[in-house]
């Protein structure tokens, strides 16, 4: 069944467009990962424009982000105050990200760009997670074996401009969550993202925040940063398309729910290796684009 | 369709009032390609006939060609060089002219029934078209980025080069059928009918098929391009409402 996107400008199967919002809403249902950075690609690959894909992306997210930070609400598991401070950085970053975005379009190098931004960013976060769960695989198999702790206090609780966050429990300078928020704001604008899979191992890992209200703080933030994009897009480009926005939230939704069923049958580690072969597997095949000699050498733009 | 032939006697051109002792009249399937929800490509039927104040010459075959163009505008072609070990944008050719459509049929290979010389007077083939001219280039070789945009756009059905696809009866009746892919820019699709003797063209006809958005596709489009904040805002609200209306739904399913 053929459906006409009218910003797009093409005519996609409208079966198809579902079963990719599915398939996506299955892995964030399944990894509890917003699936922003499968979506993007997968979009490019069934022939929508780039610039549509990132911003039509964003609108999605802001959609998946809303459906899940309501569970997280009615948990208490969402610290409001630093989902604040992120989101004070991350507004400015994402209206960063959007002006390169545009200086880099009138080069022709924006595609460049956002492969390079995938390639390592999926490279990076994808080989840590598989590391990791491949190290906490072989420590339960052998308990008894040397467990690491984490740091709990490290240089960033030096810097100036502390503030309480009640939710979290803790005493921290705002420049660090700032500076996290910002740099996540510009992936989400420059790659179409929400930047959950950037923000969560940023949030615990350097500022040694509780795990359980890492999720629901990161999507909440997620929220007003994608919104925000989405509305700069639609403003300065016109490409958000809201038919094909609706189509994949509806299969992401249905996805979602299956998703998160399957998810309490498997083992968290399993889990983890599964979702690292596949941010692995994107990476690669965007690496080899960039690498092997592509069979048309030469490429259209409409100009403005 | 007695519309589309009322307006197609409107428009008619005479333009070499000398020679047109032979006339066309025009007749289409369509006299607007409507872009709906769902929209696939279309196929768009052009016929006509030949009238004629004198029985009919007999020096040289009647031939015809038909050209449909969609609307026209500046491109950039860009091409590919290995820097640094991977493959980036390096040289761009800017063409400040190029069709977003252009399909030609005609009843015979183009060499043999049109001569250079009407071609480059009327822009018939598809060297004629992809104009040069005005180019902003900083490469030795603009052919072969003209060369690859007829290769891309022809892969992607919207350049077509249809020769011997036009039937011609009793040296009168014409027909042809043009496929338009799904991925139509909007604007007025400029329709030719050349009539030809002896390589010379004796006869023009030119007429408009628009090609419009309708409905709900108009609605956002024009939506979207004239009142961007109130689209996008709009499209914050639809998302966070499906968000909401599914997480709700499928509570209410869990019970």
């Amino acid at each position: 069944m053929q459906i006409y996107l009218p910003i797009a400008e093409v005519a996609v199967n409208a079966l198809l467009l579902l079963g990719l919002g599915g398939l996506v809403g299955l892995l964030s249902g399944l990894f509890g990962v917003g699936g922003g950075f499968l979506m993007t690609p997968l979009l490019f690959f069934v022939g929508i424009p780039p610039a549509v894909a990132v911003a039509t992306g964003a609108n999605q997210i802001v959609a998946s982000s809303f459906s899940a930070v309501l569970a997280h609400l009615r948990r208490k598991t969402v610290d409001f105050r630093m989902g604040g401070v992120l989101l004070a950085g991350g507004l400015v970053g994402a209206g960063l990200g959007v002006q390169v975005f545009a200086a880099l379009k009138a080069r022709g190098q924006v595609d460049l760009l956002v492969t390079l931004f995938y390639v390592v960013f999926l490279g990076a976060v994808g080989g840590l997670m598989f590391w990791e769960s491949l190290r906490s695989m072989r420590r339960a198999r052998n308990p008894g074996g040397p467990v690491s702790k984490r740091k709990r206090h490290n240089w960033i609780h030096a810097l100036p401009l502390k503030m309480k966050f009640r939710t979290s429990g803790m005493y921290i300078s705002v420049i660090p969550p700032v500076l996290i928020g910002a740099g996540v704001g510009i992936l989400s604008a420059i790659m179409g993202v929400g930047g959950g899979f950037i923000m969560v191992p940023a949030m615990i890992y350097l500022l040694g925040m509780p795990t359980k209200v890492v999720i629901g703080t990161s999507l909440f933030q997620i929220i007003f940063v994608t919104a925000f994009a989405t509305l700069m897009h639609a403003i300065t480009t016109q490409s958000v398309d809201v038919v094909l926005a609706v189509l994949l939230i509806l299969g992401g939704v249905i996805g979602a729910q299956i998703g998160s069923r399957m998810g309490t049958n498997l083992k968290a580690e399993q889990l983890r290796i599964l979702l690292a072969s596949l941010v692995l597997l994107v990476c690669g095949k965007l690496a080899l684009d960039l690498l092997l000699e592509p069979s048309e050498l030469y490429s259209l733009e409409v100009a403005q | 369709m007695i519309r589309a032939v009322l307006a197609a006697a409107i428009l008619w051109v005479g333009t070499l009032p000398g020679l047109a002792s032979e006339r066309i009249v025009l007749g289409l399937s369509q006299d607007e390609v409507a872009i709906t929800a769902t929209f696939d490509g279309s196929s768009l039927l052009i016929f006509g006939a030949v009238s004629r104040e004198a029985p009919i010459p007999s020096d040289g075959r009647l031939e015809v060609i038909i050209t449909v163009t969609g609307p026209l505008g500046p491109l950039d072609v860009r091409r590919k060089e290995r820097q640094f070990g991977i493959w980036v944008n390096a040289d761009s050719v800017w063409l400040s002219e190029a069709p977003s459509f252009y399909a030609v049929a005609s009843t015979g290979p183009l060499k043999d029934i049109l001569s250079p010389v009407e071609d480059l007077r009327h822009g018939i083939t598809l060297g004629q078209v992809i104009n040069t001219v005005g180019a902003r280039e900083s490469v030795q070789d603009v052919e072969n980025f003209t060369a690859a945009l007829r290769r891309i756009r022809e892969s992607e059905g919207l350049y077509q080069i249809n020769e011997g696809s036009v039937a011609l009866d009793q040296q009168t009746l014409f027909r042809t059928s043009i496929e338009l892919p799904s991925n139509l820019v909007e604007g007025s699709y400029q329709t030719r009918i050349f009539l030809l003797r002896n390589r010379d063209v004796v006869d023009i006809f030119t007429t408009g098929i628009p090609v419009r958005k309708v409905g709900m596709e108009r609605w956002l489009y024009t939506t979207a391009n004239t009142q961007p904040v109130l689209y996008g805002l709009m499209s914050l609200v639809i998302a966070i409402a499906a968000g909401w209306g599914a997480s709700a739904l499928f509570r209410l399913l869990q019970r």
